[in-house]
């Protein structure tokens, strides 16, 4: 080999979401299969950016949980054939269950950093209505047999009520707090027309009736108070603390994202948004996996060389409002800290499992945009069975950007 | 419910009571604006019968009244200033396929009918008329009043994805009467609207692709179907802002510009140049299309209207259009799809490879057929290699044709030509599961070859003949497994032709028939179970029909009178041109055959076996002024006797024997009923839908009560 090999920079182009739905036959995407939720995110990507040819992209990888049906197939390679991508480009599922997305972006980043792609669609997508939570799944005798796990390790909402008995100080009523101010940000977002500019519209066609058009998300309830949610039930343990109030909902929705090497950004004239810093993903106890984006996010501070003080934008996923609050509590920050999910969180706007990691991206890009002050950024999410994630971006605005690389 | 003007078609709905109904479904949609605000308020309406594609919507009477309701209430929506417009699309696949003909063809009263003519006016003047923009969505079929639904909105999108748009009125009998002969030439142009409504429908009723209609002018935008009705939702808000400019380059006024009058003038000639060339008169809808379309030159909308109502309500009453229902739904349709009298398919066995012995024209065209379809090897035999070779090697040519029209890919040809090989030794047949014949007419050769075959195959493999004449049964006699034998016999060409006659002898195995049945659907063809007698089906009429007007010319009846005399049937090509066509001496040959099996009804001519004699190869040659005429070396060698008959007589005489031929071969119990008679001479001689094939036409010209004392067809 004549060339020295170098570590090349990555950047995130663009990013793109479907409205969210609420899971199950009463919900908007209830008769919509997941992989038109794919396509549809993917041409919209290459819409928006008309000056990327499509035979450049590299790859295209696109997270599921559960990987039959619509969603199975090798779902990065067969939507791309159906979103009309040329055949000559590749195409791979992934999973990792809630950080499926964020998995298809750190694992085709590293692809980029290495010289192995120039440019990549990464998402995810999670149809539940379609593939309700652990359907098909056969988890192996051995993990009760030799108490490998604790029984509630497979149950999320339960997983949640752990880490409640493992932080006593932080109570429902601090829960519930958290969950009304999330609802309330995204309202505001959506008020501030900050939302709407990331979403495809989608058109939809629920049995025996006509073709509708998605156009907003379907779960949030804007105006929710304290009150709303203090009698709501607690399905995972009686008198307990998690309820449908205070954790993310079940729902059916996808995203993906243009990333590229620096270089070729610059060859193709397509705008950096964020740069990507570092990364990392660390495994927890499976029956407290909401305390993962904890060891995550010390591994990928310390592979930047960064202290928490240094991030000025969080874009944490909300699965339960104690997982965030918990993160919140170790690294001393308050629980209405302005840094914090500007725009709300999963519990508002809802969290269809794999497709998340690339919403949080999305939303902390327009965040970098409007604020060029805030030089590091955050995406980080808890993964079931005891996993997270974090992704450490910086914003091309701030004026020191790439400085003491 | 408040009084809406569609509570006058009380009637008519009453009047079809099991229609299928396509809903339409309103759902209201909000575009998105600039800069995350909301846009405009559409109304999207989705026209769906809640069945999957297999089941395509259509438009009857309770469909249109509903469509009709819908808008009357998007209408006030609309003038209440809740929408700023109203969209239509369908269910997947389909906007709409167009008039639901089956319930169409039940209005037996003229009333009904003018009802029903009056109803779609009625529903779609509001799509035209609604107070706000209407869009129409072509996301799929759009034939007929489906795209004249599309045609009645102020825009139109259609998908790439789209197929079968086009509207065949004039081929299926009626005139594209809801506002399509009015509305489609001045958006696209009278050259390009009358492609549309004649050229395409008498050219085998070809549609046209979503691509193609945008490049005529049909639609304002095309979008691939990925996204489809997203792009067009957008586009509409687009529009609807002022964002977007819709041009119509096409687009013409008659009654405004007299270039245009001119274009008008001389596109209708040319169509009906086109309309007597392809069917003459013998059909009404094509020139009906074309008076409507001529009279409506400077006419307003209202005025076309009442034209288009009035042609409508003519033709429904139509025999011709009954005619035309019964044979295109019932017969090529239905009919097709599940061949009376084929056994349990589940008694078909597999076939992986396939024998054909000969390698002549006949033979080639079998292997290569069988090839491209099955994609099984196909050995060829013949007497020596060069017979052979010459075989495979017509094989491979036309696959390289079929390479180079880009109609098989490199490697589909490659593995085509790889498939068909060729040899001297039957003994390539003895891993085959199909062998089938197509050797020289000859009872005693196609014993022999047979006899040989069985030599070598497995005692299962199925022996096939392509005979068009000779007995099944009597080929079978002599072999150890008669049971193995049936009939198979293709029409020329072979690629072409959609017919095989499946031939059951009396000791045919039920499993052997059901493989030929399967086969034949794999080889993408209509088969028909006939029994073993004397040419089968359409040969036997067919031949009945040439014996009688050949007959009439040897009595001394002129060549151009006899040869004309069917010409008001619409027959695709005149007796003796078909004659020249086929091959005088196979013609003769076929005739000697029945009448050796049915006497004299099948007239064998001494003029045309003079005609064979002298190397001859048909009647008439062609002139310098491009007609054609009888040359005197010709007419030297033929004799005439001296009743000249009048094309009339001829026409009668030959309704007369069609009717007596086809119910003798009723009788016989050579098909299972004369529906398969229609369907067999529609599809192996490409005989017209607008006499229903033959029976329909016999019993509306009185030859069937006059021959046997019935009709063929009980009114229905």
């Amino acid at each position: 080999m004549a060339t020295t090999r170098h570590i090349r920079d990555v950047v995130f182009v663009d990013g793109v979401r479907t409205p969210f739905g609420k899971a199950g036959d009463k919900g908007m995407y209830h008769g919509t299969r997941a992989d038109d939720l794919v396509v549809k995110t993917i041409r919209e990507l290459l819409r928006r950016n008309p000056t990327l040819p499509a035979e450049r992209v590299d790859e295209v990888s696109i997270a599921a949980t559960t990987q039959t049906g619509d969603q199975g197939l090798t779902i990065g390679r067969s939507a791309a054939l159906l979103a009309g991508l040329p055949k000559t480009v590749p195409g791979f599922a992934v999973d990792r269950m809630c950080a499926g997305a964020m998995t298809a972006v750190t694992t085709t980043a590293s692809g980029i950093g290495v010289g192995a792609y120039d440019v990549v669609i990464a998402g995810g997508v999670e149809h539940m209505g379609n593939h309700p939570m652990g359907q098909g799944t056969d988890p192996n005798p051995r993990f009760m047999a030799e108490r490998l796990v604790d029984p509630t390790a497979l149950t999320m909402g339960s997983t949640a009520e752990n880490l409640h008995d493992r932080f006593p100080a932080i109570t429902k009523e601090r829960a519930d707090r958290y969950a009304v101010a999330s609802q309330a940000k995204l309202a505001a977002a959506y008020e501030n027309g900050q939302i709407q500019p990331d979403l495809v519209p989608i058109a939809t066609h629920r049995p025996g009736e006509g073709f509708g058009l998605a156009t907003a998300d379907e779960p949030p309830r804007p105006g929710t108070t304290l009150e709303d949610l203090a009698g709501l039930r607690t399905p995972f343990r009686p008198h307990g603390r998690i309820t449908a109030g205070n954790a993310a909902g079940l729902n059916d929705g996808a995203t993906a994202c243009l990333l590229a090497s620096a270089e070729t950004a610059d060859e193709l004239g397509l705008t950096p948004r964020m740069r990507l810093v570092s990364f990392a993903f660390a495994g927890v106890e499976p029956e407290v996996m909401g305390i993962g984006p904890v060891p995550a996010t010390e591994k990928a501070l310390a592979k930047a060389g960064l202290s928490i003080e240094d991030i000025g934008l969080f874009e944490i996923n909300e699965a339960f409002a104690v997982q965030v609050l918990s993160f919140l509590d170790h690294f001393g920050i308050a629980d209405d800290d302005p840094r914090v999910n500007r725009y709300g969180g999963a519990i508002a706007v809802g969290h269809p499992l794999a497709s998340s990691g690339v919403r949080l991206m999305t939303q902390l890009a327009r965040q970098f945009a409007e604020d060029p002050s805030v030089r590091f950024g955050m995406t980080t999410m808890c993964i079931g069975l005891g996993m997270g994630g974090t992704v450490i971006w910086e914003n091309p605005l701030h004026p020191d950007y790439r400085k003491g690389e | 419910m408040t009084a809406s003007a569609f509570d006058q078609y009380a009637a008519l709905t009453a009047a079809v009571p099991h229609e299928i109904v396509t809903h339409s479904l309103v759902k209201d949609i909000v575009v998105p604006g600039a800069g995350g605000t909301a846009g405009a308020r559409i109304a999207l309406v989705t026209l769906d019968n809640g069945f999957d594609h297999s089941k395509p919507t259509t438009l009857g009477p309770s469909t249109l009244v509903e469509l009709g309701r819908t808008l009357e209430t998007l209408r006030d929506r609309a003038a209440a200033g809740e929408i700023d417009a109203v969209a239509v699309t369908g269910k997947p696949y389909f906007l709409v396929a167009g008039a639901d003909l089956t319930t169409v063809k039940q209005l037996k009263d003229p009333a009904h009918g003018a009802m029903m003519a009056r109803l779609g006016h009625e529903a779609y003047d509001l799509l035209a008329d609604l107070g706000v923009p209407t869009f129409a969505f072509i996301n799929g079929v759009a034939l007929g009043g489906g795209l004249e639904i599309a045609l009645a909105c102020t825009y139109r999108t259609v998908s790439a994805g789209a197929n079968g748009i086009g509207l065949p009125e004039a081929f299926i009998g009626l005139v594209p009467g809801w506002g399509g002969v009015y509305r489609l030439p001045r958006l696209i142009g009278p050259e390009a609207a009358l492609k549309v409504m004649i050229g395409n429908p008498l050219s085998n009723n070809r549609t046209i692709a979503g691509p193609e209609a945008f490049g005529l002018g049909v639609a304002d935008a095309l979008f691939e179907p990925a996204d489809f009705l997203e792009q067009s939702l957008a586009w509409a808000g687009e529009v609807l802002a002022g964002n977007t400019a819709v041009e119509r380059p096409h687009a013409v006024d008659p009654a405004t510009d007299p270039a245009v009058a001119q274009r008008w003038d001389a596109a209708a000639k040319a169509a009906r140049a086109l309309v007597a060339a392809k069917s003459g008169d013998a059909a009404p809808a094509p020139s009906k299309v074309l008076d409507v379309f001529e009279a409506g030159k400077l006419a307003t909308q209202k005025e076309s209207a009442e034209l288009e109502v009035g042609a409508l309500t003519e033709l429904m009453q139509s025999p011709q259009f009954r005619d035309t229902v019964y044979a295109f739904l019932d017969l090529v349709q239905r009919r097709a799809k599940r061949p009376a009298g084929a056994p349990d398919a589940k008694l078909a066995r597999p076939v992986t490879k396939v024998g054909v012995v000969g390698a002549g024209l006949m033979a080639s065209q079998l292997a290569l057929l069988f090839a491209r379809q099955l994609k099984v090897p196909v050995v060829m035999t013949d007497v020596d290699d060069a017979r052979v070779g010459k075989g495979v090697g017509y094989v491979h040519a036309e696959v390289d044709k079929l390479l180079a029209k880009g109609r098989l890919s490199p490697d589909a040809a490659t593995r085509t030509k790889a498939l068909v090989t060729g040899s001297v030794s039957k003994e390539a047949f003895a891993d085959a599961d199909f062998v089938i014949e197509a050797v020289f007419e000859e009872l005693a050769v196609k014993k022999q070859v047979f006899a040989e075959v069985e030599a070598v195959v497995s005692p299962e493999c199925i022996l096939a003949t392509n005979t068009s004449s000779l007995s099944v049964t009597a080929m079978a006699e002599d072999l150890q497994h008669p049971e193995r034998v049936v009939g198979f016999h293709f029409f020329n060409p072979v690629a072409v032709m959609p017919l095989i006659e499946i031939v059951r002898a009396p000791k045919t195995e039920d499993a052997v028939l059901a493989t030929a049945f399967a086969l034949a659907r794999s080889l993408k063809k209509t088969a028909v179970l006939v029994k073993d007698a004397a040419a089968f089906v359409v040969n036997r009429v067919l031949l009945r029909l040439m014996g009688e007007v050949t007959a009439a010319f040897d009595e001394g009846t002129p060549a151009e009178v006899a040869d004309a005399s069917l010409k008001p049937m619409g027959l695709p090509m005149s007796p003796f041109t078909l004659a020249a066509m086929v091959g005088l001496p196979v013609a003769q040959h076929v005739s000697e055959s029945l009448h050796a099996a049915f006497g004299e009804r099948f007239h064998v001519s001494a003029n045309q076996q003079a005609l064979i004699d002298a190397g001859i190869k048909g009647l008439w040659a062609p002139t310098e002024d491009g007609g054609h005429e009888i040359p005197a070396s010709t007419l030297a060698r033929l004799h005439f006797g001296s009743s000249p008959s009048t094309s009339e007589q001829v026409l009668v005489q030959c309704h007369d024997a069609l009717a007596q031929e086809i119910g003798l071969l009723l009788e016989e119990g050579v098909v299972a009923g004369p529906e398969d008679v229609d369907l067999c001479m529609i599809l192996g001689a490409g005989w017209p839908m607008h006499l229903g094939g033959i029976t329909p036409y016999l019993d509306r010209v009185g030859a069937s009560e006059r021959v046997n004392g019935r009709k063929f067809h009980a009114e229905g």
